[in-house]
C-alpha cells in the first residue's frame, strides 16, 4: 500500500479518536515545547553572556592585589595594598603582549554640579583606559600624560552624568564639577555605550588622572587595581603569565610563596561562563528530553490499546489481502502521525513560549534552528521506535484469531 | 427453479457429482488440519478431497465442531493443512508464503463473516474499497468506481454514503458482500453469512447469493443450519473433520419465492 493511502488512514483513524490523539499528542507537545523554551533560554543566557564580555573586551586582562580567593576568607587590608605604581610601571614597559596597561583606583559619591548632583563613581586611570574598555572621547580631549604627572584635577565625563548635571543644555567642556567637594574640570566626553547586556549604564562614569585619585580623594599611595588589554585574546596567557613574573619578582616572593595578587582574564571569565552555561542548557534540555520521551511512552502505551481494539480490523484487513508489512507500516505511520503532528504544535508552542519569556520577563532567548530540526527529529524518532513494537505486534497477529477476536 | 447446475466430474481425488461444467476453481486432495493443544492433538479435519468448478454454489454444513471453518480458512488461504495439497485456481497453496498468500487472498478470494467484520464510522464505499487498496493496480478514481458498481450489484446503489452505524444488519452484511465482489474473485467464501440475521433478513442475503450464483459466481457458503442447503446446488457435509456426504441437488428451492412466502413481520 502506498504512503497516500497509509496517510490517509492514519488520519482518520486519529479522526475517530479525536480526543484521545490529543491526549496522546499533549505528552509529545509538552516534551518537544519544553526543549525549545529550555534550549533558546539556555542559548540566550550563554549568547548575552558572551556579547557582554566581548562589549567589554574580551583580551582584558584584570590585576587585583590579594591571593586568589574567589569566595574564601576575607583577606586583611594590608593584603590588599600589594600593588604599587612600580608594579605598573614596570609591567607598562616590560611585558610584550600587551597593547594596554592602565592603573585603577575608584571611589564613590555625589557628584554636584550647581543645583544638580547625583551618585556616581569616578575612576582613576590612565589614557589607555580608554582603549582597554573599549571607549572612546566624543567631545574634547582625554586628560593628557602631564595631567597624571601634576595630578590634575581633570576628568572626563559619560553622557549620562553630563545629562543628569548639565539639564540646561549648556556646553560641559570647561566647566567644573564637585566630587565629594574636589572640583574636577572638564576636558571630554566619552562618546555613548548605551546599556551593557547586563543593564548596566556604561555612561554613567567619571574618568580622572589616576595620580589625582591617589592624592586628593582616596589619599593612599598603592593602586586598588591595573587593567590591561593584551595584544590578541590569543596571547592572553602569555600576558598573564610575564605580568605574574613581574609582580613576584618586584614583591620579593619565593618560588613557594602564593601569588599576594590575582590575575583574571575576560577570556578565561568568558570560557568559565560558556562552560557554565553550557551545562545549564544540557541541563535544562535533558530535563525536556525526559518529558519527550514520556510522551513517546504515551505513544507507545495508546498504540498497544489501539492495536488490542483494532485486533478485528487487522484481522479483516489481512483475509481481504494485507501483508505483516502493510499492517506494520499503517500502525507505524499513526503513531509517526501522532508525534510529527505533536512535534509541530510543540514546536510552534515552544516558539511561542520563548518569545514571552522573552518579552514578559525580559529574558534573553535564542532559538537556533538546530534546535527545532533536532526536538522535531526526536521526536519523529519517538514515533518510530515507540510505535515500533506496538506495530509489529499488530503485523504479527494471526489472522485467523484477530478476525474472531471479541 | 434451477436446473442447470450438472456438475460433470474427471478428476479421480474429487468425489462430487459427474455432468459440471466450468473450470476447476477449488482442489482438495487429502487435506487433513492438526491442532497441538497441549499434549493432545485435534484433527480438525481429516483426509479431505473435493473439487469445487466455477459457478458452483456450495454449502458446506456440518455440527459444530465438525471443522466447517477450519476447512474455510483452508479455502481461503489464512491456514495452511497439516498434509494434503491444495490447488486455488491452478496454483499449489501448500508451499506459499505469508504473503504471497495475503496477495492470493486479494486476487482470488471474496470473504463474508457471519459478523460482517465493517470498519466503523467508515461509509459504505470505503469499506467496499478497501481490498483494492491492497491491490497497486487501483488507484483512487477505479477504486470508488469498482466500488460503487459493486455496491448496486447487491441493491445499495441509493446507500453509497451511509456509515456503518448507520445501517440495519442485512445492509451490513450486503455492504460486506458487495466488498467481498470488488476484487471479482474465484471464488466467494461465506461462513454463516446469514448467522446473525433475523430470518426475514437472512432469506433476503440468500436471495442476493443466488443471484450472484446466476450471475455466475462461484459461492461456497458454510453453514451448520440444514435449510440453507435447499438453495444450493451442492451440499457437503461434515463429520469430525471428515467429508461424510457430498450431494447434488437437483431441486434447487427459490431463495425469492420462500421470502415470498413469509409473514410480514410487525413492527
Ligand atoms: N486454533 C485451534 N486450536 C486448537 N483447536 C482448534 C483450533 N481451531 C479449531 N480447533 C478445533 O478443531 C475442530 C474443528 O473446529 P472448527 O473448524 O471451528 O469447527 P466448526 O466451524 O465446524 O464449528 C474443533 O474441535 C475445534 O476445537
Ligand atoms: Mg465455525
Amino acid at each position: 500500500m502506498n504512503i497516500a493511502n497509509l496517510i490517509k488512514i492514519a488520519l482518520k483513524a486519529l479522526a475517530n479518536n479525536k480526543m484521545r490523539g490529543f491526549l496522546t499528542m499533549l505528552g509529545i507537545i509538552i516534551g518537544v515545547a519544553s526543549v525549545i523554551t529550555m534550549l533558546a533560554i539556555g542559548q540566550g543566557s550563554k549568547k548575552s553572556i558572551q556579547s557582554q564580555i566581548s562589549e567589554m573586551g574580551s583580551n582584558m586582562i584584570m590585576i587585583q592585589p590579594g591571593a586568589d580567593m574567589r569566595g574564601g576568607v576575607r583577606q586583611s587590608a594590608s593584603a590588599m595594598e600589594t600593588l604599587k605604581l612600580a608594579d605598573y610601571e614596570n609591567i607598562a614597559v616590560e611585558t610584550r603582549y600587551l597593547a594596554a596597561v592602565s592603573p585603577t583606583v575608584n571611589s564613590s559619591g555625589q557628584v554636584i554640579y550647581g543645583a544638580n548632583n547625583k551618585p556616581s563613581t569616578i575612576y582613576g586611570v590612565n589614557q589607555d583606559y580608554l582603549e582597554i574598555r573599549r571607549y572612546s572621547i566624543g567631545d574634547g580631549n582625554m586628560f593628557t600624560e602631564q595631567d597624571i604627572t601634576s595630578a590634575a584635577k581633570v576628568c572626563v565625563v559619560g553622557k549620562t552624568v553630563v545629562d543628569e548635571l548639565f539639564t540646561n543644555g549648556e556646553n560641559p567642556i570647561g566647566k567644573i564639577i564637585r566630587f565629594n567637594k574636589i572640583p574636577f574640570t572638564i576636558v571630554g566626553i566619552l562618546t555613548n555605550k548605551g546599556y551593557n547586556s547586563m543593564g548596566m549604564d556604561q555612561d554613567d562614569i567619571i574618568l580622572a588622572p589616576f595620580t589625582t585619585i591617589q592624592k586628593r580623594v582616596l589619599a593612599i599611595t598603592h593602586l586598588q587595581g591595573i587593567n590591561a588589554s593584551a595584544i590578541k585574546e590569543e596571547y592572553t596567557e602569555q600576558a598573564i603569565s610575564e605580568i605574574a613574573d613581574i609582580l613576584r619578582r618586584n614583591h620579593k616572593l619565593k618560588p613557594d610563596d602564593d601569588d599576594d595578587f590575582t590575575i583574571r582574564s575576560m577570556e578565561e571569565l568568558s570560557s568559565m561562563m560558556t562552560s557554565t552555561m553550557n551545562i545549564l542548557t544540557v541541563l535544562l534540555a535533558s530535563v525536556a528530553g525526559i518529558s519527550l520521551l514520556v510522551g513517546g511512552i504515551g505513544i507507545m502505551n495508546i498504540m498497544y490499546v489501539s492495536v488490542t481494539e483494532r485486533t478485528r480490523e487487522i484481522g479483516l484487513r489481512m483475509s481481504i489481502g494485507a501483508k505483516g508489512v502493510d499492517i506494520l507500516s499503517q500502525f507505524l505511520i499513526e503513531s509517526i502521525l501522532i508525534s510529527v503532528t505533536g512535534g509541530l504544535i510543540g514546536v510552534l508552542l515552544g516558539v511561542l513560549l520563548s518569545l514571552l519569556v522573552n518579552f514578559g520577563i525580559n529574558f534573553p532567548i535564542y532559538i537556533q534552528a538546530w534546535s527545532i530540526l533536532l526536538s522535531f527529529g526526536v521526536c519523529t524518532l519517538t514515533g518510530i521506535f515507540f510505535g515500533w513494537y506496538p506495530a509489529k505486534k499488530a503485523a504479527q497477529l494471526d489472522p485467523i484469531e484477530a478476525i474472531r477476536f471479541e | 427453479m434451477k436446473t442447470e447446475n450438472i456438475h460433470t466430474h474427471n478428476s479421480p481425488a474429487s468425489p462430487s457429482p459427474k455432468g459440471a461444467r466450468g473450470k476447476e476453481i477449488i482442489r482438495l486432495e487429502h487435506i487433513a488440519r492438526d491442532f497441538h493443544v497441549g499434549d493432545e492433538v485435534v484433527h480438525a479435519l481429516r483426509d479431505v478431497s473435493f473439487t469445487i468448478r466455477e459457478g458452483e454454489f456450495v454449502t458446506i454444513m456440518g455440527s459444530s465442531g465438525s471443522g466447517k471453518s477450519t476447512l474455510l480458512n483452508t479455502l481461503g488461504c489464512l491456514d495452511t493443512p497439516t498434509r494434503g495439497e491444495y490447488y486455488l485456481d491452478g496454483t499449489s497453496v501448500r508451499t506459499m508464503g505469508k504473503n504471497s498468500r495475503a496477495t492470493l487472498r486479494n486476487r482470488k478470494i471474496g470473504f463474508v463473516f457471519q459478523s460482517y467484520n465493517l470498519l466503523p464510522k467508515t461509509t459504505a464505499i470505503e469499506n467496499v474499497e478497501l481490498p483494492l487498496l491492497y491491490n497497486p493496480s487501483y488507484n483512487a478514481s477505479s477504486r470508488k468506481q469498482k466500488a460503487i458498481e459493486s455496491l448496486k450489484a447487491v441493491g445499495l446503489g441509493d446507500r453509497l454514503n451511509h456509515r456503518s452505524n448507520q445501517m440495519s444488519g442485512g445492509q451490513m452484511q450486503r455492504v460486506a458482500i458487495a466488498r467481498a465482489l470488488v476484487n471479482d474473485p474465484a471464488v466467494i467464501l461465506a461462513d454463516e453469512a446469514t448467522g446473525n440475521l433475523d430470518t426475514r433478513t437472512s432469506y433476503d442475503i440468500l436471495v442476493l447469493f443466488q443471484r450472484l450464483h446466476a450471475e455466475g459466481r462461484t459461492i461456497i457458503f458454510v453453514t451448520h443450519n440444514p435449510e440453507i442447503s435447499t438453495y444450493s446446488g451442492r451440499n457437503i457435509l461434515l463429520k469430525d473433520g471428515r467429508v461424510v456426504a457430498d450431494t447434488e441437488n437437483n431441486t434447487i428451492q427459490s431463495a425469492a419465492e420462500a421470502f415470498a412466502k413469509l409473514p410480514v413481520e410487525e413492527d
